[in-house]
């Protein structure tokens, strides 16, 4: 099961349980929640395409008691209605959940102006808002359950990518996938795939993150066996950058990251062209945590 | 206290302040008063009773024309009115919901309150409460596009529940033409009337209304500045505050 589909069984089924819950659909998703909109009529809607006052629409759904879900493509649910997120949600203090699909460049044929390597860049800087990267269609059951009616406006990033195992399994947690003294890798959500591959053989921790924020500190305090950290992310580069060096402050680091290039990836292809060209590989990451480790 | 004297704490405390929107708060003035007199059901002592009506004031920088009104129904006393603006005071230049009593919605950046009221309409028509949403939306903020999405949404979602008032002073003529409001609304499937938004009779009648089968608008005709003379109409008091030697004729001239 995609992501996608796992999104439709997992909120049909907190629709179930939660009659809080109100899912609303900016035009995406519809064939997929047919069933749930027939069934709840008043609590899931094709609301239509028009992200920003949906956004608004949702805060004011929070203020009266409801817990909404917005769902759309990533570039228009976040940087379209970052000022309703930022204003309407985070300032406040409403809780949210923001589910998007098409990640960095899953619309990769479609170009530019559906790509949305910038997401998670942009919301790091909303105080309030918490971030989940989920690897796999499991993780995303997991974690949703978890932190939907937390009262926090949280993001969920789906993506056509997943990695091959789940390892995560509670929110705002990292996961320690392996011990090692070389080198510590930070993995965010599917950039773990590329890492496992790339690390099996080598004396190197490897953390994996699936929420982005809230930032689980600890886990890299306790695990960081090396002052030499690769960050790896499946978004704009670099991003936890400062989490890692405020988490191990005043430890002087080392800090390489592979991630999406801050420049608009103008090519078409595939996703897996996209990878290769920027360099979201095990190969890559494997040769950059050589230069790391040397 | 009459309306004269709310008139006068609003230019006071903004000239304390040095800060405020004076003739956009005197322009919803006489609304907001007719509105929380006679219309809303909400309770002061008790401002988050789940079935109470909710106002949101979308146009947030008109923010101290409803503290005074905040304060004289009794939400927080009168005394708050005299810190606003100060550093630790509950009362800015616009209002926030998670500190003050009363208001349902932070705003201050246009087209916010509107399309969150949309939401608090269908989130109780949903549950069949028999509560209203009031919006007050300013002229100025029909630029705005989420303005005409939270217009569509609510007609299409049949919000009865749903009344928007737009005081139309005015105040985006200099930049861009709005026309007529409310034919534009009658297009967007709302049921509309057209007031005098200094008149309390038309603006009391205008809002026992509802839209039939439909979200209502009411276009009120403002005058920015309304009741201070040397304010009326004139732009470069938008957002200025008053020197405190001009404090004096300035309260002179009020009706």
């Amino acid at each position: 099961m995609n992501m996608r589909q796992q999104l439709v069984q997992t909120v049909e089924s907190v629709l179930t349980a939660d009659e809080r819950l109100i899912v609303l659909l900016g035009d995406i998703g519809v064939f997929g929640f047919r069933n749930s909109m027939k069934a709840y009529p008043d609590r899931v809607y094709n609301i239509g395409i028009l992200e920003q006052a949906t956004v608004s629409l949702a805060a004011g759904l929070a203020t009266v008691g409801y817990i909404p879900v917005v769902h759309t493509i990533a570039a228009f649910l976040i940087e379209r209605s970052l000022e309703q997120l930022k204003i309407d949600f985070c300032y406040q203090k409403l809780g949210g959940n923001f589910i998007s699909v098409g990640a960095s460049y899953d619309y990769s044929a479609l170009g530019c102006t559906h790509h949305c390597p910038g997401d998670v860049g942009v919301l790091k800087n909303l105080p309030g808002m918490e971030i989940v990267v989920p690897g796999t269609s499991e993780e995303f059951d997991t974690l949703f359950r978890q932190a939907y009616a937390n009262g926090h406006p949280t993001y969920f990033r789906l993506s056509e990518r997943t990695n091959s195992h789940t390892y995560s399994s509670k929110f705002g947690k990292a996961e320690v996938i392996k011990s090692g003294k070389q080198l510590v890798v930070v993995a965010v959500g599917s950039a773990l795939e590329p890492v496992l591959e790339a690390a099996q053989d080598d004396d190197v921790t490897v953390l994996y993150y699936t929420t982005v924020v809230p930032f689980d500190a600890e886990t890299l305090r306790e695990f960081a066996h090396s002052s030499k950290i690769l960050l790896c992310e499946p978004y704009y580069s670099g991003i936890l950058t400062s989490d890692i060096m405020n988490a191990l402050y005043p430890k002087p680091l080392t800090i390489d990251h592979v991630g999406v290039p801050a420049r608009f990836l103008s090519e078409y292809g595939t996703i897996d062209e996209h990878n290769d060209r920027i360099g979201l590989t095990s190969k890559h990451i494997k040769a950059r945590m050589a230069s790391l480790i040397r | 206290m009459d309306l004269r004297k709310l008139r006068e704490k609003v230019i006071t405390i903004a000239t304390n302040a040095m800060e405020g929107h004076i003739p956009s708060a005197l322009s919803v003035l006489d609304i907001l008063w007719v509105l929380y007199d006679r219309v809303l059901k909400v309770d002061p002592s008790k401002p988050q009773l789940p079935d109470r009506d909710r106002f949101v004031l979308s146009k947030g920088h008109a923010a101290i024309g409803l503290y005074v009104i905040l304060a004289q129904k009794g939400f927080f006393p009168m005394s708050v009115l005299d810190t606003f603006g100060k550093y630790d005071s509950i009362l800015g230049g616009h209002p926030d919901k998670n500190k003050i009593p009363g208001v349902e919605a932070s705003t201050g950046s246009l087209a916010h309150g509107f399309p969150m009221s949309v939401g608090m309409a269908l989130g109780l028509k949903i549950r069949r409460s028999p509560s209203r949403v009031f919006v007050i939306v300013g002229d100025g903020e029909a630029n705005e596009g989420p303005t005409w999405e939270s217009a569509l949404l609510a007609s299409h979602h049949q919000l009865t529940n749903l009344c928007c008032i737009v005081d139309y002073n005015h105040s985006t003529d200099r930049a861009l033409q709005v026309g007529d409001l409310a034919k534009k609304y009658e297009s967007f499937g709302w049921e509309t009337c057209s007031i005098n938004g200094h008149d309390h009779n038309e603006i009391f009648g205008a809002l026992q209304r509802t839209g039939s089968g439909k979200p209502y608008a009411i276009v009120a005709d403002t005058i920015k500045g309304f009741g201070c003379t040397d304010m009326e109409n004139s732009p470069e008091w938008h957002h200025k505050y008053p020197k405190p030697e001009e404090l004096p004729a300035l309260l002179e001239s009020l009706r």
